[in-house]
Formats: structure tokens, C-alpha cells, sequence
């Protein structure tokens, strides 16, 4: 049933790397690079469903397996809720040996029914682990019972680890949400000016970045799917005017889905830059206008862009002279390596790497608009290398995840977050902003030089200060 | 006999355990130029990975077999003998470190045939890299388990069988998940403070203390030395800290004839002095310096009791870690009002509380009513803000302060360091300004507010 599943999941007309590849490849699907024992790194398919759904934040998540599956990774995801935290909790059944030789299908059947009579939720969210996968437990069925008898929706998702990457799991999560979520209520209100933003999950609060643009333009986020989401938004998506895909490759098969079912038009876009942020404004005021909303929105939404724009590199500025001619190297992947390229660009920023990991042909496409087709992409960097690039100064600072923080830390090279767990938004124009204003902090940081210094048994002797192999030690006491 | 009872539930809410496999990667983790590798899906390495970098603040060498679907269905073998080949060609570790997970324990394989089977295949290996297998699926027990299990593991599979010469002035010391790297070097410390030598298994002082070498190491950067655990069989006694390496104790006297002692911790005065005691009897003379640090503790808990007094604390922490913090609060003259942990243990009974629970961080969070301080890992945080107590940091993982793995709590010194901590959350919070014992306390004023309100 999986491997069903899977290959549905796979058949993705409405992605661009599906469709440029040929009949053979396109049916071997996008996991079909096998993982390499021993040399893998990455999340797995249940984390990747766990990503694109724990942001639902009045739900239940409960994870159905032994403890290493929640006990070694909740609390680990920096998605805000503006409301309800029960998403915060983490729910397990933790099997034991004994719940694994007898099924653990009724401990399951228990455990939600305790989390429902004594949280009340809206919904549970029912995972699926390798465990569970293979010893035969049936959680569609203990879940089709539960929602039943507790009359509260119990959401089965079967996206166990060993099916697949974390990518893989994001995409199982949107088709768990069109066959069990999407469509089951219908808003209390509509208007001519509801969007949904799938894949974007409020990472550091990014979605508050940008929905006081929308407010100020009229625009309602009918469904965040799912960052700062309530489970009736979700549930209720189908009645959105536009869909605007935020992270494309995972989610952009919902969106397809949707056109399909429910006629609702989508386009991919980004909040990450400032053109990029302009662009997604200007796409989604002209859908909403081609599916009837007032015509003036498209002035409405030229008007702010001119004065957001003006104000963002207003902002920027006084970055520019400060900033200028420092090597970044990018190290992220998807639609990051191009989108904040622009921004790092304007400000006068040497952009010696981006990484093209996870980017399809379009994302590289853009990176040579942006770069010129002699442009640094790179592809993985296995450790070691990075270690020794940095170690060699091939760059001013490392913008990158979390992975590889302690590779540029132990060559003293300046670092900043730029993935999921990060402590900072950086979408809209103000994060764009924020994200220029942490370089500046973290590469002006005084400690740099310190840190650099020789120590006093490495020092040459005062009596050999005279050598060119003094200059170090003059110029840390000076710094 | 302090009663254990189970919390009942079915949905372990906020989980207070991690898996066995993630603490027997990291106790390979304090064994030198080695290089551990989860037998399960990716995940299962990532998850782990990635909590350990949080709490380390290290980047961490671990690697998966990456099993599928289809390969756990085969058997993984294959994906075994790839893995160990490839970290072999990227790393050149001395010792690849094998943990099973629920994944491949569910399905059932033969580990240790298979294991035989690759190193007969590859006469490349022999003399060059260790591999070493522990079976440490996620269904049966905790991160102690795990840790414990690897370190038998190790002694099975690297000290040779049979009595060797002893040398006199060596011991081994033996230690388990609840000490940290910073409490490792201060044991370590303390034997050379009595005139010995210690062996340490595992060493996570030399590999996880956070330093920055001055090269990529792709491997654990430091700890135990392969040939310092061949040698182990020439000590006069192992000193085990922590019923969870009681197994490995017992199988390195088995296969060495080392006799062993057992300790549950050395946080405390008493503790401390039976350890020192075990050492006095193998040969050890206290230096000076010694001897002060316990003038020193005594005098801390002189000055520090005061604050402890009356004090309800609540623990959520594995067996061993639980029991140490219990024992100790107890000796100062607080109480344990409540005591969670995740797995049952026989040492459990010995808890100076009420009854231990076996729950989870709801638990705690549920039994903390009426205490005064809360004493977990960083999960515990939101707990313990929603109950309006402070959270001391303690065990595995700490990752929203720095410093977790650093912290020292045994021994005199490290004893006097955990006093003066909590005596001051404890001052810090009856609002004192004046010195320990001399502020009136704020219930006393608050009714005498109410009395005065009354009357008037």
C-alpha cells in the first residue's frame, strides 16, 4: 500500500524536475538515488512529515513507536504559534518489547483517547515509525475507529521513516492532508481575497513577517498550511481564492491537487529578498484580480511595493560601505540559494559559493541570472573540505545550517544560521533587513580577532619582535 | 524500600527518555579515533545527531547504515559491511562502534554472524580497525542502558581474556552516562590526587570537553586509548560509578580477574568519602591539596544548609543521575517531593522519596506541586515556567544554556559547586538580600498583610 502510495506521490506533473526528466527516471521517482550506508547524512521520511504538519498548533501530534523517534527529536522544531501551543507536546506511545511482540494497535486505540478526553484538541495526528510499519500495525483502522468513537478527527499519516527522505516526508504530510483534511469544513466567511501559503511553516516567526503586508494590502490568509495554522483553517483551505507555494519542491503537489479538485489557481514564490518578496506580492495581487477581487489591489499592492522597496534599501544602506567586498559563502539549498543571493549582491557582498544541493534547473537558472554563468555553484561540500576552505580564509563568513556550524566555528570563522532551527526570521523586507543586520553583527563581533591570536607559547620571542613573524601579536594588541 | 509505581498512561507525554542507541553512540564517542554507526534508518542517526550537537555544541561523528524499507525486510548485512567500508575509506577511525535500533532488532538479525562473515571478507581491516557491536534497541530501556551496553561491549571485545601482572599503582574507573565530561576529568583528577593512575572508560573529558583542535578530525577528537583499554586487565581494582556499568564491571573481572567496586555517584560528602576510602584501600595516599577540598566541602555545607532546609525539590532524570541528586538533597537537608524516571531499575528503591514514577516530564510536572525547584534537562523548561519554579539544568540534554556538559558535581570540589548553585536559587528566590537565614520569609509577611487587612 506504501509502495502505491509512493509512486502516486512520485507522478508529480506540476514539478519542474519531474518534468524534465524522461519517462524511465521520472517513474523511478525522486528518492531513487538510494541512500549510501555509512555516508548519509538527512532526516527521514517521518521527520519530514512531523516538519510539514507539527505547525497545526491546536493539534495533537502523537507518534506511534518506540522512544527514539519523539523521545530524541521533539522540542526541536522553532516553528511560533501565535495561540494555542499543544503542538509544543510531545505525544508517544514509546513502545516497549512486549507492546512490539503483541501489536501495539490497542495501546495506540488508548493513547489517543487520553489525549482527547483530556486535551480536547481538534484533531489528532497519528505517525507512523519504521517499527510500527513493519510489525503490521494498522493505524488506519485504529484511527478510523477513534474518530468515531471519540468524534474528533484522528488523522492516520504513513510516512515511516525507512520510505524515504525528509523531502519524501513532507510530501506524504500534503497527501495526508488532501485525503483526510482539506475540504472536511467550510469557513465560516469567505472573501474575494483569501489565500492559502502552503510550505511555509512560521520558522522564527517568518510568517509575521510578512501577513502584515498582506494585511495592509486586504489579504486574508485563509489556511497557512501550516505555520501559526488552527487544524479548521486547514480543513477549510479549499475555499481560497489563490495558493502560493512557499518551499516548491515538497508541497508543490498539494497545490496541484487543489487546482485539480477544487479549481484553485497556485504559483510558486518565495518571501526570502526583496525583489523576491515584491514579485510574490505583484503575482498575488494579480491572481486574486483574475479570480475577481477588486481591480485596484494591483495599484494598491504597486503603491506599497515602491514604498517597502524604498524604505528596505533605505535601511540597508549604511550596510553597504561596511559590508562591501566581504566573501560569503552560502551553503543552504532550494529556493535559498538564489533568493537571498540578490540582496547579499545589492549590498556589495562577494558571494564565493552557493550551494545547489536540493535546487532544481530553475533555481540554478536563476542563480546565473543573477551571478552570470561563470557563477560558484557548489555542490555538497563534504566536511573536510569546507574545514579546509575556511580554514584557508576562501571565505569572510558561512551562512548555512545548523550541520555545519561547528566546521566554520573550529576554523574561527564567522557563522550565521539560515535553516530551521535559526532564532531569527529573515522573510519580507524587514527580514532581509534583519538578515544584513546579523552579518554586520556576527562578522563585526570583536572576538575574531581575539580568537585568531597566537598564544603566548606559539608568540615569537620580544627579541625577534622585529621579524615579519611579530605582526600578529602587534596587530592583536592593537585590535 | 521506596515504592516504584508506573504512571499508567499510554501516551508518554513529553518524553524525559532518549534511545539506548543514542547513549551508546556516545559512550563510543569517548573512545579515541572512533566512529559510531546506528543500524536503522537515517532518522534514527539524525535525530540523535542532531541532539547531541545541541547539547554538545560539538559536531558530532555518527553515522547510519541507512536502511529501507526493502533492506530491513532482506536483512541488512550488506548495508552493514557498505557502511563500515565507506566510513573506513572517508575516516580511517580506529574503531567503528556498531548500535542495533528498534528497526533491526524488530526484524530480528545475527549481528554477530554477519559481523564475522564481513571481517572474514575483508583481511584489510584486520589489523587496522576495530568493530565492535552492541544491541541497543529503542524498546528496551534508556540512554543509560545504551551507554551501559556499549561499554561491555567494548571490554568483550578489546581486553584480552586472562590475568595479566598487576600494576600497582593503577586503577580502572568505570563510568557511567550521568557524569559529565567535566565530572570525568574531575574523578580522574581526584585518583591522581591520591598517588594512582586511572584508566577511564569512556573518556568523553578527552573527546566532548569542547576544544578546538587544530585540524578536521573526522572522528570521536580524543578519549580512551585503544591500547589503555587492552591494558586494563593489569589493574589492582575498577571503580564503577553508576549501577548502569555494573555489567561491564563484571565482565571485565570475569575476563581479567580485576576485582571491582561499585559506587552509585560521588556527589556528596559521603560518597565522596567512600570513593576516596576504595582508593585508600587500593594504595592511594590523599595529597594535601585533597584534603583541603574536603575542609572546603565541609565548610560549604556548613554555610549552605541553611538555604536547603525546608526546601521540597522535584527530579525527572534516568536512574543513576536520579538517584545521585536524590541522595544529595536529602544529605542537605531538603526533600524530594517528587521523583520521575523513565525506565524502572532495581536501585530505584533507594530513592529517599515518597515513591519514584516512571513517567515522563508531564509527570513531573503534575507531582512538582508545593516544591520549590525543579531539577531536569532542558525539556523540563516549559514545565517548570508553567509551574512558576526555577529549572536547575542537570543531565542529558541541556541546550538552551551552555556549560551542561562542563558542569562538575562530584567529588569534594564539584559537591561544593553544586551547593553553592542551588543554595543561591534557593537564596534568589526567597527574595533574600540580607544573607542566608537572616530574611524573614515572604509567607510570613503575606499573612501578616492579610491578618492587618482583616482587622481592619
Amino acid at each position: 500500500m506504501l509502495r502505491n502510495k509512493m509512486a502516486d506521490v512520485f507522478n508529480e506533473p506540476g514539478c519542474a524536475t519531474n518534468r524534465a526528466k524522461g519517462e524511465k527516471e521520472r517513474k523511478q521517482g525522486c528518492s531513487a538515488k538510494t541512500l549510501t550506508p555509512g555516508a548519509a547524512a538527512g532526516g527521514c521520511a517521518f521527520d519530514g512529515a512531523k516538519i510539514a504538519l507539527q505547525p497545526i498548533t491546536d493539534a495533537a501530534h502523537l507518534v506511534h513507536g518506540p522512544i527514539a523517534c519523539e523521545g530524541n527529536s521533539w522540542d526541536s522544531r522553532n516553528t511560533a504559534s501565535s495561540g494555542p501551543s499543544l503542538y509544543r507536546t510531545g505525544f508517544t506511545t514509546d513502545l516497549n518489547e512486549l507492546d512490539i511482540i503483541h501489536g501495539g494497535e490497542k495501546k495506540l486505540y488508548r493513547a489517543i483517547k487520553e489525549i482527547v478526553q483530556r486535551h480536547r484538541p481538534p484533531a489528532v495526528f497519528v505517525y507512523l515509525t519504521c517499527v510500527t510499519a513493519l510489525t503490521g500495525d494498522d493505524i488506519d483502522a485504529v484511527c478510523k475507529a477513534a474518530s468515531e468513537r471519540l468524534a474528533t478527527p484522528v488523522i492516520p499519516i504513513s510516512a515511516p521513516g525507512f520510505a524515504g527522505s525528509k523531502n519524501f516526508g513532507n510530501k506524504l504530510a500534503g497527501h495526508a492532508l488532501l485525503d483526510h483534511v482539506i475540504g472536511t469544513v467550510e469557513p465560516e466567511q469567505t472573501t474575494a481575497c483569501d489565500i492559502n501559503v502552503i510550505g511555509e511553516y512560521n520558522v522564527a516567526g517568518e510568517m509575521w513577517q510578512v501577513t502584515p503586508l498582506f494585511a495592509r494590502l486586504g489579504i486574508r490568509v485563509l489556511a497557512p498550511i501550516t505555520g501559526d495554522s488552527r487544524y479548521h483553517q486547514v480543513a477549510a483551505a479549499h475555499r481560497a481564492r489563490v495558493n502560493m507555494v512557499v518551499c516548491s519542491q515538497a508541497m508543490v503537489s498539494l497545490a496541484r491537487a487543489m487546482q485539480e479538485r477544487w479549481g484553485i489557481p497556485f504559483f510558486e514564490g518565495s518571501f526570502y529578498g526583496i525583489g523576491d518578496t515584491s514579485a510574490a506580492l505583484r503575482t498575488l495581487a494579480r491572481m486574486l484580480v483574475e479570480r475577481g477581487a477588486e481591480p485596484s489591489l494591483i495599484e494598491r499592492t504597486e503603491a506599497l511595493i515602491a514604498a517597502e522597496e524604498a524604505r528596505a534599501w533605505a535601511a540597508l544602506a549604511p550596510y553597504r560601505t561596511r559590508l562591501a567586498g566581504k566573501r560569503v559563502l552560502l551553503y543552504t539549498g532550494g529556493v535559498k540559494s538564489w533568493s537571498v543571493l540578490a540582496a547579499l549582491q545589492e549590498i556589495g557582498m562577494t558571494v564565493v559559493g552557493t550551494s545547489v544541493r536540493k535546487s532544481t534547473s530553475e533555481d540554478k537558472q536563476r542563480i546565473k541570472d543573477l551571478m552570470g554563468d561563470d557563477a560558484p555553484m557548489v555542490d555538497q561540500i563534504p566536511a573536510k573540505q569546507m574545514y579546509a576552505m575556511l580554514a584557508r580564509g576562501d571565505a569572510d563568513i558561512l551562512m548555512s545550517g545548523g550541520r555545519t556550524q561547528f566546521v566554520a566555528l573550529k576554523t574561527k570563522t564567522p557563522w550565521l544560521d539560515i535553516n530551521q532551527e535559526r532564532h531569527h526570521g529573515y522573510a519580507g523586507y524587514d527580514g532581509m533587513i534583519a538578515l544584513v543586520r546579523q552579518i554586520d553583527t556576527e562578522l563585526s563581533n570583536p572576538i575574531w580577532a581575539q580568537v585568531r591570536t597566537p598564544s603566548p607559547w606559539d608568540m615569537p620571542l620580544p627579541a625577534r619582535a622585529s621579524t615579519a613573524g611579530a605582526q600578529p601579536a602587534r596587530a592583536a594588541t592593537q585590535g | 524500600m521506596t515504592p516504584v509505581v508506573s504512571s499508567g498512561k499510554a501516551a508518554t507525554t513529553n518524553p524525559l527518555k532518549q534511545s539506548p542507541a543514542l547513549g551508546g553512540a556516545m559512550a563510543f564517542l569517548g573512545i579515541e579515533r572512533s566512529l559510531p554507526l546506528l543500524h536503522g534508518s537515517q532518522g534514527c542517526t539524525a535525530f540523535a545527531l542532531v541532539l547531541m550537537v545541541r547539547h554538545f555544541r560539538e559536531a558530532i561523528p555518527l553515522q547510519t547504515t541507512a536502511m529501507s524499507e526493502i533492506s530491513t525486510i532482506l536483512g541488512g548485512a550488506d548495508n552493514v559491511e557498505a557502511a563500515i567500508g565507506n566510513i573506513y575509506d572517508r575516516a580511517q577511525p580506529r574503531l567503528i562502534g556498531i548500535c542495533s535500533t528498534a528497526l533491526t532488532e524488530t526484524r530480528g538479525e545475527d549481528m554477530a554472524a554477519d559481523l564475522r562473515t564481513i571481517r572474514e571478507r575483508h583481511p584489510e581491516w584486520r589489523d587496522v580497525l576495530d568493530v565492535v557491536f552492541a544491541s541497543t534497541p529503542d524498546y528496551g530501556g534508556s540512554l543509560e542502558e545504551g551507554w551501559g551496553k556499549v561499554v561491555t561491549a567494548v571490554i568483550e571485545a578489546l581486553v584480552p581474556q586472562g590475568e595479566v601482572p598487576r600494576a600497582l599503582r593503577r586503577v580502572n574507573l568505570l563510568v557511567g552516562s550521568h557524569l559529565t565530561p567535566g565530572d570525568v576529568e574531575e574523578l580522574a583528577d581526584f585518583v591522581h590526587g591520591m598517588g594512582l593512575d586511572a584508566v577511564v572508560l569512556p573518556d568523553l573529558s578527552g573527546s566532548l570537553d569542547g576544544h578546538v583542535p587544530d585540524r578536521h578530525i573526522t572522528t570521536s577528537l580524543g578519549g580512551t586509548r585503544l591500547d589503555a583499554i587492552a591494558g586494563m586487565g593489569s589493574a589492582v581494582l575498577t571503580l564503577a560509578v553508576g549501577a548502569q556499568m555494573e555489567g561491564a564491571a563484571e565482565a571485565l573481572q570475569r575476563r581479567t580477574g580485576v576485582p571491582y567496586r561499585m559506587f552509585d555517584h560521588v556527589t556528596g560528602l559521603a560518597a565522596t568519602d567512600a570513593f576516596a576510602s576504595a582508593l585508600i584501600e587500593a594504595g592511594g595516599e590523599p595529597s594535601p591539596r585533597l584534603k583541603r577540598e574536603r575542609s572546603r566541602l565541609l565548610d560549604a555545607m556548613l554555610d549552605g544548609h541553611f538555604a536547603f532546609s525546608g526546601k521540597r525539590c522535584a527530579i525527572a532524570a534516568e536512574p543513576d543521575l536520579l538517584l545521585a541528586l536524590s541522595e544529595f538533597i536529602a544529605a542537605m537537608g531538603a526533600s524530594v517531593g517528587a521523583a520521575i524516571t523513565p525506565v524502572a531499575a532495581p536501585h530505584l528503591s533507594r530513592v529517599p522519596t515518597a515513591s519514584v514514577v516512571i513517567g515522563d516530564i508531564d509527570d513531573l510536572e503534575q507531582g512538582a506541586t508545593g516544591c520549590h525547584l525543579v531539577l531536569s534537562n532542558s525539556h523540563a523548561r516549559e514545565a517548570a515556567s508553567r509551574l512558576g519554579l526555577p529549572l536547575f539544568r542537570v543531565g542529558f540534554p541541556v541546550f538552551d544554556r551552555l556549560g551542561g556538559p562542563q558542569r562538575v558535581s562530584v567529588g569534594y570540589r564539584g559537591t561544593r559547586r553544586l551547593i553553592f548553585d542551588l543554595a543561591n536559587l534557593f537564596l534568589e528566590q526567597a527574595g533574600d538580600t540580607q544573607g542566608a537565614h537572616e530574611a524573614p520569609p515572604a509567607e510570613a509577611a503575606e499573612k501578616h498583610r492579610h491578618a492587618q487587612a482583616q482587622v481592619g
